[in-house]
């Protein structure tokens, strides 16, 4: 069942420059994908690709001079984009969560775990304060934190970078949303640490069939805890699909490219990787934004390229591949 | 012949709150030929980076002995040390915060020259010209300013000014962590062809365990300022004989869907560093320990007579290392 649709998404920086001119950073430009119950979708790509802006737009959580100017976000059928400000806040934090990247700059510094754990529950959910302080125990138990009940007179300061990354999904978790966007959940964790936590929100979405997008850089976590993948590159999807199919199949070159460059498939003193700086979101080209560090590109790739079905949900955003 | 750098006992404390004392580096030894690069892993807090500054004495070692092209310089006086740089350098992490913002880069790769050679201006700048176009930079470039040029272009900069003086050992210091992953194979693949031109010896520090494998000759795994293991870099991740290099190399993630993980789970924390336990510092943790390796540190031995391959772990002889491996569906 379809849980997330979202359907040529796009977003832009609107602002004036010192000349008084209105300047337009193109952020994202079409951005296309969907996500079942019970799945978790890896949304990867390099710095500047629009990762965490396709979560905070479709979260309803710009802030000017970011504005959405097009598409849909429709979630369980609803159209988040489209809705009043009232209606997406009572379901943010409640039916959907979003963990945001660095935990311990996320949590209240003024406030103890345990209360901000409260908080969030009883501002959604008819409770009182004991039934919330049951639950809030019981979440920390269930995410592997020893002596939870202690651990909820903690302040953030006391916490390590993997307690305090699993305190802000405990809080998301609170109210059992249906669909859960984690930004880059483990980066600057120690790599025994990254596994638990990634254990934790796999078994979770296997356990309770939630849908999860795990935004990453990491073609490693994608690999191992993402049923689906999709690429971005310069605020577009140029490939999505199947996890072990895009990576043995990989057709749209950008993820060509970023696959070869991994210490997995690199070869040094090898054919030298293509690597650069993302494009000026201020002055994107025509057509295919990746055509200018692209090894395969040709005239046609001026003109905005396809998205072509290669079968089992298989898609690629290119001239150059057949179906 | 030499080996490069050969350090022996290394000890690195710093003062804690309380007049207490945190214990970074704990009579750590290694070696590094000339070209060869050693990976430096392990997770925050174990030593890494200490280890790297004491050896080319941006630090001060508190015990055992550091040997540079077999001149002890231990204990040698700041005043010293500074013409020793010019053999001796390093590369860090964070290339926007390693360079001075307000000089051009030009300069800024000329500067090595100026501080350690009496070359005139004129042949610092074709020098300048030459090394930019070694790491593989436009000289177009070397008359902008820092904040002009991209993650990736900059520490190509910064590789630049380690290389100008033709240095017989590099440390470089999470080089490629704040890059993004098409750039950081460029800077790898940098890496290995300046390693086999100028044959410096390497000491590569870095919590990815996977640009690690791909560019160490031998690999030393630490916990808590102690060296656990230290063997070929292909070793360490087929067999890693210690139980903490084991749950360390089972945590990797390789790009690679179809690559098969056996997971270990580590219970429990890090212990501070200020408060170590005798005996193994892994013992609190690890699934396998025995009364006796709380009462005994034990020292580096060869693993199954190999000298090649050492781990400190006293199970390892009767056979008793291996930790349980995680079920997961």
């Amino acid at each position: 069942m379809t849980l997330l649709s979202v359907e040529d998404l796009h977003t832009h920086f609107i602002s004036r420059d010192l000349d008084n001119q209105i300047r337009t950073a193109r952020a994202l430009n079409g951005v296309s994908f969907s996500l079942d119950a019970g799945r978790i979708l890896g949304l990867v790509g390099e710095t500047g690709a629009g990762k965490s802006l396709t979560a905070t737009s479709i979260m309803g959580l710009l802030r000017p001079p970011a504005r959405v100017v097009g598409g849909r976000a429709l979630f369980e059928g609803r159209d988040l984009l489209a809705m009043p400000e009232a209606e997406i806040n009572a379901l943010r934090g409640r039916d959907m969560a979003l963990v945001v990247q660095s935990p311990k700059s996320s949590l209240d510094p003024l406030s103890r775990i345990g209360d901000q754990l409260i908080r969030i529950h009883r501002a959604h959910r008819k409770a009182s304060e004991r039934q919330a302080r049951e639950r809030a125990v019981q979440m920390l138990a269930s995410l592997g934190i020893p002596d939870p009940s202690r651990r909820m007179q903690a302040w953030p300061h006391e916490l390590s970078g993997g307690m305090a990354q699993r305190v802000l999904i405990a809080l998301a978790l609170m109210n059992e949303p249906r669909l859960l966007i984690a930004d880059e959940p483990t980066t600057g964790l120690d790599v025994t640490v990254q596994a638990q936590i990634l254990d934790l929100l796999r078994d979770l979405v296997r356990r309770t069939g939630i849908g999860a997008i795990i935004i990453t850089h990491d073609l490693g976590v994608v690999a191992h805890y993402c049923d689906e993948m999709a690429v971005m590159y310069a605020g577009t999807i140029v490939e999505s699909g199947p996890v072990r199919q895009v990576f043995a199949h990989p057709a749209h070159p950008y993820t060509a490219n970023l696959i070869g460059a991994t210490p997995e498939r690199l070869k040094l003193g090898g054919a030298r990787t293509v690597g650069g700086p993302p494009p000026n979101l201020f002055r994107l080209p025509e057509g295919c934004a990746y055509r200018d560090r692209c090894p395969q590109a040709g005239a046609d790739c001026a003109t905005s390229p396809p998205d072509v079905a290669l079968g089992a949900g298989h898609i690629a955003r290119c001239h150059r591949v057949a179906a | 012949m030499t080996p490069v750098l050969e350090v022996e006992g290394l000890e690195k404390r710093f003062p804690a709150q309380g007049g207490r004392t945190v214990h970074a580096v704990n009579g750590v030894s290694f070696t590094i030929n000339a070209g060869e690069t050693l990976g430096v892993v392990g997770e925050s807090g174990s030593g890494k980076s200490t280890i790297g500054r004491a050896v080319i004495r941006l630090l001060k070692p508190d015990g055992g002995q550091v040997r540079f092209q077999g001149r002890d310089i231990t204990r040698l006086p700041e005043s010293a040390c500074r013409p020793l740089r010019s053999e001796m350098q390093m590369v860090f992490q964070d290339p926007w915060s390693a360079l001075n913002p307000r000089i051009r880069i030009g300069d800024l790769i000329a500067e090595p020259l100026l501080l350690h050679t009496k070359l005139p201006r004129g042949e610092r700048q074709d020098r300048a010209e030459h090394l930019a176009r070694r790491v593989r930079l436009t000289t177009e470039l070397l008359t902008r300013y820092p904040s002009e040029l991209s993650g990736g272009q900059l520490q190509r900069v910064c590789i630049a000014r380690a290389i100008a003086t033709n240095p017989k050992l590099i440390v470089l210091d999470e080089p490629t962590s704040s890059l993004d992953l098409s750039v950081r194979a460029g800077i790898l693949e940098l890496l290995a062809e300046l390693k086999a031109e100028t044959g410096a010896a390497m000491m590569f520090i870095s919590h990815d365990l996977g640009t690690v494998k791909l560019i160490s000759d031998r690999i030393m795994v630490l916990y808590l300022g102690g060296v656990v293991e230290y063997a070929p870099a292909a070793q360490v991740f087929a067999e890693p004989a210690h139980p903490y290099s084991q749950a360390l190399m089972s945590a990797h993630l390789p790009a690679d869907p179809m690559a098969v993980l056996r997971r270990h789970v580590l219970e429990g924390e890090v212990p501070s560093p200020i408060n170590l336990p005798p005996g193994c510092h892994f013992a609190s943790r690890c699934p396998v320990a025995v009364p006796d390796c709380r009462r005994h540190a034990p020292e580096l031995r060869p693993v199954h007579g190999d000298t090649a391959h050492q781990a400190a772990c006293l199970r390892i002889a009767e056979g008793a290392n291996r930790i349980p491996e995680l079920q997961h569906g």
